[in-house]
């Protein structure tokens, strides 16, 4: 637990009564050691997982993706296949754990919350005008109200990023704080969007101001930007939500999103989780991948230890 | 001034148009070489490699395929003393220049050969025509080390297939070089590639993938290993192409066998006008 965490435990929850107070929170956090945590990163990345242990993180990480489709030309139909994907993964094999959740965007959460209705599989829509969040407040709620009646139970908002970077910090703190109230009983994940954070230490200041909001998880990237999740941003992330718990006791979940593409980087994400944040947040509740083309590949890398032959994407679904 | 040191060589691996060395950093002593030494994974990229490339090369042109070939034999011709130091003997590296030229010749004219118009029953146009099968592993001979290696990819590529070739264990430096002259000769990375190793490693993982489309046994000496890899490759109905008896003259004229092995016959049915 780091000193900043341990001085602020006992006012943090004053801290959103004033942007001052904010920013002289916000801005007393330690810096982050850039050159130090991309080594560690890349040193964690290292790990040899093999054998029973890999059958082992295969399921885990299929259970932790949110299966998503964030497209333009999203349709019902395709919606409907990924949910019915979501629900059996592999159709060739029961014993394939079926995955987090499925994330898309509002209008398609009805045809997806059919498809899923009765499962253990969650329904995450984005929302407040993804992926850029540039619109006026009202309207951002009233898509998160829309997305909630229609079935979803996690919303993905994103945070507003030109306020945070102007050093706005209350602005995106009440903004956090009333989306949260929108939410109702879903859970809530809040995108950094840390492409368009520029530095280590605004990653950390976000992720610190999201928790104290009372954002649920959070999340990465978008997607929609060329720089998505990378193995150092989700450390500082990963730190942020251990330090976080130390100081409040509250567990806040982490989602790296975008770019994540094969068993290998997930196993290497799990392998931090493990050891930055601890096992505690080795579960679908408390991490996720945003993820679409990183299923198929743990699914032909699970066929590999089941069968002992390469399998081949002829096999898998196209989606 | 001292004496100059020579700069040795290691020979890599070749996958997607890039020189790896192996996965697994290994490497053995062979030729009086370092030479690496391929792992399972190795062939699991190679194929990967391989399949990104199917859609670019199947989709080039015939004509545009045919020109590429004949740029390899070019740049062949030009490494000509390269390969006789090598030990490969200087008429069976001509003989291979030749051998890469012919097949270059059909890239654009097995079509006519082998496709065509059915006479069928019915006011139809019905056309058969040849299309690559896709990934094709492949086993080279283990001699003549250049001209048998030759003879077994030229006519994979040539319809647009894309190889993973397993070189021959005890002669891989001819297929090393050959990989150089690949390299800088327009040839789309990933189209050839080639491992060096033991067959007991590579084989039967190229075998056994779900995403190789056709294997060459031609190189597999051991029948037992032969049946071995057949067996695996009808998992998912690989076309194969059985074992070279141990006498073949690789210097007589090939015929077209090998290619059309490696193609699948798409037919289409159109209605006539009036």
């Amino acid at each position: 637990m780091t000193a900043t965490a341990t001085s602020a435990r006992s006012d943090l929850s004053e801290l959103g009564r004033s942007e001052t107070a904010l920013r002289t929170f916000l801005h007393g956090l330690p810096g982050v050691d850039q050159v130090g945590a991309e080594q560690r990163a890349a040193q964690l990345g290292t790990r040899s997982i093999k054998t029973t242990a890999k059958a082992q993180a295969i399921d885990l990480a299929i259970r932790m993706v949110d299966l998503t489709t964030l497209e333009g030309a999203d349709t019902p139909g395709k919606v409907r296949a990924l949910a019915a994907k979501a629900l059996r993964p592999d159709p060739a094999d029961p014993s394939c754990p079926h995955v987090g959740a499925v994330c898309v965007y509002p209008a398609m959460v009805p045809y997806v919350a059919e498809v899923l209705r009765g499962s253990a599989v969650h329904l995450a829509s984005v929302a407040t005008s993804f992926p850029s969040g540039q619109a006026p407040l009202e309207i951002k709620l009233a898509d998160v109200r829309a997305a909630v009646e229609a079935g979803a139970d996690e919303i993905d908002m994103v945070i507003n990023r030109g306020a945070f970077l102007a050093g706005r910090y209350q602005e995106v703190y009440d903004e956090i704080v009333a989306t949260r109230s929108a939410c109702g009983d879903a859970h809530l994940k809040v995108i950094l969007e840390t492409g368009e954070l520029a530095t280590y230490d605004n990653v950390r200041r976000a992720s610190w101001l999201a928790m104290l909001a009372g954002g649920d998880f959070i999340k990465t990237s978008t997607g929609k930007v060329p720089v998505a999740a990378t193995l150092p941003v989700t450390l500082v992330m990963l730190e942020a939500v251990r330090d976080f718990r130390a100081a409040t006791g509250r567990q806040v979940g982490v989602k790296p999103a975008g770019g994540i593409k094969t068993t290998k980087d997930a196993i290497k994400y799990l392998v931090m989780v493990n050891e930055t944040a601890g096992a505690d947040w080795l579960d679908p509740d408390w991490f996720r991948f945003g993820a679409s083309s990183l299923l198929n590949d743990l699914l032909m890398q699970r066929t590999k230890l089941t069968t002992g032959v390469y399998a081949g994407p002829d096999y898998f679904t196209l989606d | 001034m001292s004496e100059r040191v020579a700069v040795r060589k290691t020979y890599k691996l070749f996958i997607g148009g890039k020189f790896p060395r192996s996965e697994s950093g290994r490497s053995y002593l062979v030729q009086d070489a370092n030479v690496s030494l391929a792992s399972r994974k190795d062939a699991r990229d190679a194929v990967v490699a391989a399949r990104a490339a199917v859609k670019g090369w199947a989709g080039a042109t015939a004509y545009n395929r045919g020109q590429i070939l004949y740029r390899v034999a070019e740049i062949l011709e030009g490494r000509r003393e390269q390969f006789v130091a090598l030990g490969v003997p200087a008429d069976e590296v001509d003989a291979a220049i030749d051998r890469w030229v012919w097949y270059a010749g059909w890239a654009d004219k097995l079509t006519q050969v082998y496709g065509g118009a059915n006479p069928v029953a019915g006011p139809y146009f019905n056309l058969s025509s040849p299309e690559p099968t896709g990934v094709v592993g492949v086993v080279a001979p283990e001699q003549p080390a250049l001209l048998g290696l030759v003879s077994v990819i030229a006519p994979a590529i040539v319809t647009g297939n894309t190889v993973v070739v397993a070189a021959s264990p005890a002669a891989p430096l001819a297929a090393v070089t050959l990989a150089e002259v690949l390299a800088t000769s327009d040839l789309p990375g990933g189209v050839v590639n080639i491992l060096t190793g033991r067959l007991t490693e590579t084989a039967p993982t190229l075998a056994s993938h779900m995403d190789v489309n056709a294997i060459d046994l031609t190189g597999v000496t051991d029948a037992e290993l032969a049946a071995d890899l057949e067996i695996k490759a009808a998992e998912n109905l690989k076309r194969v192409l059985r074992p070279a008896p141990a006498d073949h003259d690789w210097t007589t004229d090939p015929g077209i066998t090998r290619m059309t092995t490696l193609l699948e016959t798409k037919t289409v049915w159109h209605p006539k006008g009036v």
